[in-house]
């Protein structure tokens, strides 16, 4: 096989830390292959360079044999490499067609592009309508979008960054068998994530990136997960684990739960109803923007729902609002670090006062006892190793990891009857990961009734007892997580969303 | 009181003058909405406008020069907040509002000499047949050649942002700036251009009532002619058809209450003047009452800074 695109010691430093650090691999046409490596390990960098967004500090890259060196994204899509974010790069407000001419160099005329739509979307087995508006699509149909956008300009290398992180294992399977399709039809395809059976069932070799470094290359589906999980991390990894006792009584009832969105685009909750027993975990998934957002909101008193709605040891407490819950002890996490759990500018000691200020008496009167909040902050620091120089540090200073174990943490330790967590681990490396589900299931065992949100299932297999998806604003009916297959969670996540699973031609 | 003293026809003919400021103006600020920046400052463009077009038609004896002056204005004073905004990323809202008050300092200051002059006239466009048709040739066919520019600016606004290229990518930057960016469009410039443009076209609104609609140079004379343009954007929910339709309305009452006075109505002169303001207030609050429907049109990233972070 002959290389396709070959990249030879790239090498990129931001102030402060060398992002990549003499990178070099090479993919052949029809190959897929995998980047992997923790957050932080330079994947994004990386693609990032050969998409053409960020430039290399030094290093070279060839395409077809020819150099290459995009200065900005459009030469890039000229030269054949096109790319499907993480973050979809989509604008809500427009339709499905005007999405994607945005993303085209020389768009065909509006009635001919959405044909064209059509075709491709046919050929792909991706259904999709171009006149719809985008922020009513699902977040797989979004990807669609995406996707399309970049087959329509015939594509010789195809970049997907993290791209399963927000689809059913349905909408998995759809994916695999496009790619597959791409694949023999001879574009090369640059595989980035960190679901290691993904990359298992899918990739041809692996590429290791540790630290901005590549450390091993390999051939995935000749390992096991554990072995390619050690070489990102570098080190073993510790499962959490849980003693395992009787749950007791209910704790937190929350019964035919309605809530409009705020938001134009948000998802309205619909009729929720489910019981958390003291010392038990349940687990919800479901796709990103099926109602997460708004059912921590319902619980945490953001929003305030009718009385009789979510009840704590029987008593009504759906119409009360944040403070006062966290008076009887009903604490939250939500999902956004930065903005929404904790205040991006303000030092640790202050985002500690802002949530913990009633529990643990760190104001008297309306005034403050700094020393106090301080003392409280240290004590989350010291107890969920968060790195950090010191409490005086601001919130937007700590990486993602550290100050999710810090606001993860804060709740904790507040000895809460009720916590919700969003996301608990959303973009937080594997070790840390393992620190917070092991500090969830440690809450639980002392009593704690936890709801965990979560688009991870893997994790929500891990660590919940009782497993319940959201899909489109309405919960599944809560089953025990023990002994459910990944097809039957599929299917309570919604499937693949009303669309027919792909028979793609071959 | 005396209403058989308003002729309707003269009534509709003079709100589609006493409208066209505002309609300019606004135009203006409905592409820079757009394409996601809040310029709060067209008051001080406006009135910047209004004295750059008025001295240099005053000067040059040419009304159109006079225009062209204030475009040039406008578009100069806005040019500063693009910079403090886009360039050194200030905050668009104290930016806006210092640049209204810088405005009608410069303004104050440019027109000292100008107090109490003529300006060159302005005569109505000769549309033969069609001016002298009855009742409609009153009202639609005799005017300045600006009140056709306003509304064929609409029209092209209008298929702009519908029709071409340019105009999605616009929408595009507008609704959220980190796409665009992640999919290569230059933000920054995009959203300069826009500013310049609705500087120029606040200028051109606030030229027209020192040239036309009033005719005299008086410090502080668009009296927040720009505040009500800002507020028709909101109005007219990004719309420019609907832009249109505020504009006129708001003209209506205006006209319609300076009539009302004129014939004695047994009502306050107060009141009468404070109505178009009252209106718009009613009808902002009637159409925010809807959040999630207003929001659907509202360019997602209004007014967030932007930072090239990648």
């Amino acid at each position: 096989m002959t290389a396709l695109l070959k990249v030879e010691g790239l090498t990129k430093a931001y102030p402060g830390v060398v992002a990549n650090d003499h990178v070099s691999f090479e993919i052949a046409e029809g190959e897929v292959h995998a980047l992997l490596g923790e957050n932080g390990a330079g994947k994004s960098t990386l693609v990032k360079m050969i998409y053409g967004l960020v430039q290399p500090d030094s290093g070279r890259m060839t395409l077809r044999g020819a150099p290459y060196a995009p200065p900005e994204p459009s030469a890039a899509r000229r030269a054949g490499v096109a790319m499907v974010f993480q973050h979809f790069s989509l604008f809500d407000a427009l339709s499905v067609a005007e999405n994607i001419a945005l993303g085209m160099e020389t768009p065909p005329p509006m009635r001919r592009l959405a044909g064209q739509i059509r075709e491709v979307s046919e050929t792909y087995g991706l259904p999709l309508n171009p006149d719809r508006l985008v922020g009513d699509l699902s977040a797989g149909e979004r990807q669609r979008v995406e996707i399309i956008r970049c087959l329509l300009q015939d594509p010789r290398v195809l970049i997907m960054d993290e791209p399963t992180s927000v689809l059913t294992p349905q909408e998995v399977d759809i994916l695999f068998a496009t790619l597959r399709k791409l694949a023999a039809e001879g574009t090369a395809i640059l595989y980035i994530s960190h679901k290691l059976e993904e990359i298992r069932a899918l990739c041809d070799r692996a590429t290791i990136l540790r630290l901005g470094r590549v450390v091993e290359s390999c051939t995935p589906h000749e390992k096991t997960a554990a072995e390619l999980a050690e070489m990102m991390v570098g080190a073993k990894l510790a499962t959490p684990s849980r003693a395992g006792s009787a749950p007791g009584a209910p704790v937190l009832e929350v019964s035919g739960l309605s809530l409009p969105s705020a938001n134009p685009f948000g998802t309205s909750l619909r009729d929720i109803t489910f019981t958390v027993r003291a010392g038990e975990i349940l687990g919800i998934g479901g796709v990103a923007g099926n109602g997460q957002d708004e059912l921590l909101d319902a619980i945490s008193g953001e929003a305030p729902v009718a009385p009789d709605t979510v009840r704590l040891h029987g008593q009504a407490i759906g119409a009360l609002g944040p403070s006062l819950r966290r008076r009887i002890a009903v604490l939250a996490a939500p999902e956004e670090r930065l903005g929404h759990a904790a205040a991006p500018d303000m030092s640790l000691t202050e985002n500690a006062m802002l949530t913990a200020a009633i529990r643990q008496g760190l104001a008297t009167r309306g005034f403050l006892k700094w020393p106090a909040a301080r003392a409280f902050a240290e004590k989350v620091i010291d107890a969920f190793d968060v790195r950090t120089p010191g409490p005086g540090n601001a919130a937007r200073s700590l990486s993602g990891g550290n100050l999710q174990k810090f606001v993860i943490g804060r709740e904790v330790l507040q000895r809460p009857e009720v916590l919700v967590v969003n996301q608990p681990t959303w973009g937080v490396d594997a070790s840390a990961a393992a620190s917070i589900r092991q500090s969830l299931l440690d809450l639980a065992e002392a009593g704690t009734a936890v709801v965990v949100i979560s688009q991870d299932l893997d994790e929500l297999m891990e660590i919940s007892d009782r497993f319940a998806a959201l899909n489109e604003g309405r919960l599944s009916a809560p089953r025990p997580a023990k002994g459910l297959s990944l097809e039957e969670i599929g299917l309570m996540m919604g499937g693949a969303h009303g669309m027919e699973v792909a028979h793609v031609a071959e | 009181m005396d209403l058989s003293a308003i002729d309707p026809v003269i009534l509709i003919a003079s709100l589609m003058v006493a409208s066209t400021p505002i309609l300019l103006a606004a135009t203006g600020e409905l592409i820079v909405e757009k394409s996601g920046v809040l310029n709060l400052g067209v008051e001080g463009m406006m009135i910047t406008g209004a004295i750059c077009g008025f001295a240099a038609s005053v000067q040059t004896g040419s009304p159109a020069l006079g225009f062209l002056a204030a475009m040039v204005g406008g578009a100069a004073l806005s040019m500063i907040f693009g910079l403090l905004t886009q360039v050194l990323m200030s905050n668009q809202v104290a930016t806006g509002l210092a640049l209204t008050l810088f405005g009608l300092g410069l303004s104050a200051l440019i027109g000292q000499g100008y107090a109490g002059m003529k300006p060159p006239p302005t005569r109505p466009l000769d549309l033969g047949v069609l001016s002298d048709l009855p009742v409609i040739g009153k009202i639609v066919f005799s005017h300045d050649a600006m009140v056709y520019v306003s509304l064929a600016l609409v029209a092209l606004v209008w298929a702009f942002l519908r029709y071409t290229r340019a105009g999605l990518i616009l929408r595009a930057v507008g609704e959220s700036h980190e796409a665009a960016h992640a999919l290569g469009y230059k933000v920054v410039r995009i959203r300069l251009m826009a500013i310049g443009f609705g500087g120029a076209m606040a200028g051109l609104g606030g030229a027209y009532l020192s040239l036309i609609r009033v005719p005299q140079w008086t410090e502080g004379m668009t009296a927040g002619a720009g505040w009500i343009a800002l507020a028709l954007v909101v109005f007219a929910s990004w719309r420019p058809w609907r832009l249109l339709l505020g504009a006129y309305l708001f003209g209506g009452i205006t006209v319609l209450q300076l009539n009302l006075q004129a014939a004695g109505v047994a009502v306050p002169a107060e009141f009468l003047s404070a109505t178009p303001y009252l209106v718009t207030i009613l009808v902002l609050v009637l159409m925010s009452a809807d959040r999630s429907r207003a929001a659907l049109h509202a360019p997602a990233d209004l007014g967030k800074t932007f930072h090239a972070s990648s």
